[in-house]
């Protein structure tokens, strides 16, 4: 039923001109200290965190900043527009995130996670705003990652709009469910990857948000994702630290399956060992 | 002169240039962009633009997010 998807030769992933060993992009939010959330983003093995944009606390002079605890060498910064519900915001936090991130002479500073959110509750994209805002970014010269919904005709307009990456949501963000459309991914990744459907087998598609647990990134990656991106899934575990190396570990073991390809599943059972040379009876033979 | 800062009121003299904001909150080696009435204005604008009745600023800086 899965679709064949081709398999590339290089175990690198290419994304929006950047290349990383890692499959796995973590958030930086909703860490309990910045203690544990360095120690988290060591322990995933990541290369890519992303960062929101926020207003300065401009009472806080002494507060201790995010930067004091990633290392800007190390990490490639990807920031979002996270919390915007209409695409003129997205593009004016995707410009603002530009801007802090030339400063800091940061690789991140040519690319974007564009999210337009279209309702507070259940945070899934709106995809009219999204897709607006996805030409204009790209027309501004943005490296354009979207987050979207697992809609296949709707991640190939974001493609088609320029798109560097397409990041359907396995399900809500932060709502730990999973992968909850499984086929709309296998289908999804059909439509991008397959060049007999139009696809392109080198292009990125990075599930994101949803994971719960460390089979949730398996799957994904198993379904032929090129990567997951998570925040929630190790920032509220019980002991971050921990689910990140699951989360690492479980990203690898989904990207080696997929490369080695599963066995088709069948209702019944075939027997590991051979009929033959049986010194006991078979039921009914 | 009154402006709007992060949606704060503030009152400031005139002849204020960003950049006096930005040193006035202690910013400077910070990372933060600026934003006056919807508009980004560049690191590299900071020291000859000039604030005026009204605007509306905001100055962001990069924090934890997924």
């Amino acid at each position: 039923m899965t679709p064949q998807l081709q398999v590339s030769s290089d175990s690198l992933l290419t994304l929006g001109g950047h290349t990383f060993a890692s499959r796995l992009i973590v958030g930086t939010g909703k860490y309990e200290s910045y203690e544990i959330m360095q120690e988290a983003l060591d322990a995933s093995g990541a290369e890519v965190v992303t960062v929101a944009v926020r207003r300065e606390r401009l009472l806080d002079k002494s507060g201790r900043s995010l930067f004091d605890f990633i290392d800007t060498d190390r990490y490639t910064i990807l920031p979002n527009t996270a919390g915007c519900f209409t695409a003129d915001d997205a593009v004016r936090v995707a410009r603002l995130g530009r801007e802090i991130l030339q400063q800091m002479a940061n690789p991140g500073q040519d690319w974007v996670k564009l999210e337009v959110l279209g309702d507070p509750q259940t945070l899934l994209p709106d995809p009219m705003g999204t897709l607006e805002a996805c030409q204009t970014l790209v027309g501004d010269g943005f490296r354009v990652l979207c987050y979207s919904t697992d809609d296949p005709v709707m991640a190939v307009r974001l493609r088609d709009a320029g798109a560097t990456s397409v990041m359907p949501a396995g399900s809500p963000i932060g709502s730990g469910r999973g992968i909850a459309n499984p086929a709309a991914i296998a289908i999804l990744l059909e439509m991008l990857k397959d060049p007999a459907r139009g696809g392109e087998p080198e292009y990125p598609v990075i599930v994101d948000a949803g994971v719960g647990a460390p089979s949730d990134v398996t799957t994904a990656m198993e379904l032929g994702a090129d990567g997951v991106l998570l925040n929630t899934g190790i920032a509220h575990a019980r002991d971050p630290v921990q689910m990140a190396k699951a989360m690492k570990a479980a990203c690898e073991a989904g990207y080696l399956g997929f490369r080695a390809g599963r066995i088709p599943k069948r209702m019944y059972a075939t027997a590991s060992s051979p009929w033959a040379g049986l010194i006991s009876p078979i039921p009914g033979e | 002169m009154r402006i709007t800062v992060n949606g704060e009121s503030i009152g400031l003299e005139d002849r204020y240039t960003v950049w006096d904001l930005i040193e006035r909150y202690h910013l400077a080696d910070r990372p933060c962009a600026v934003e006056i009435n919807r508009q980004l204005v560049p690191k590299a604008h900071h020291r000859e633009h000039r604030l005026t009745e009204g605007d509306e600023v905001e100055i962001v800086t990069l924090v934890g997010g997924g």
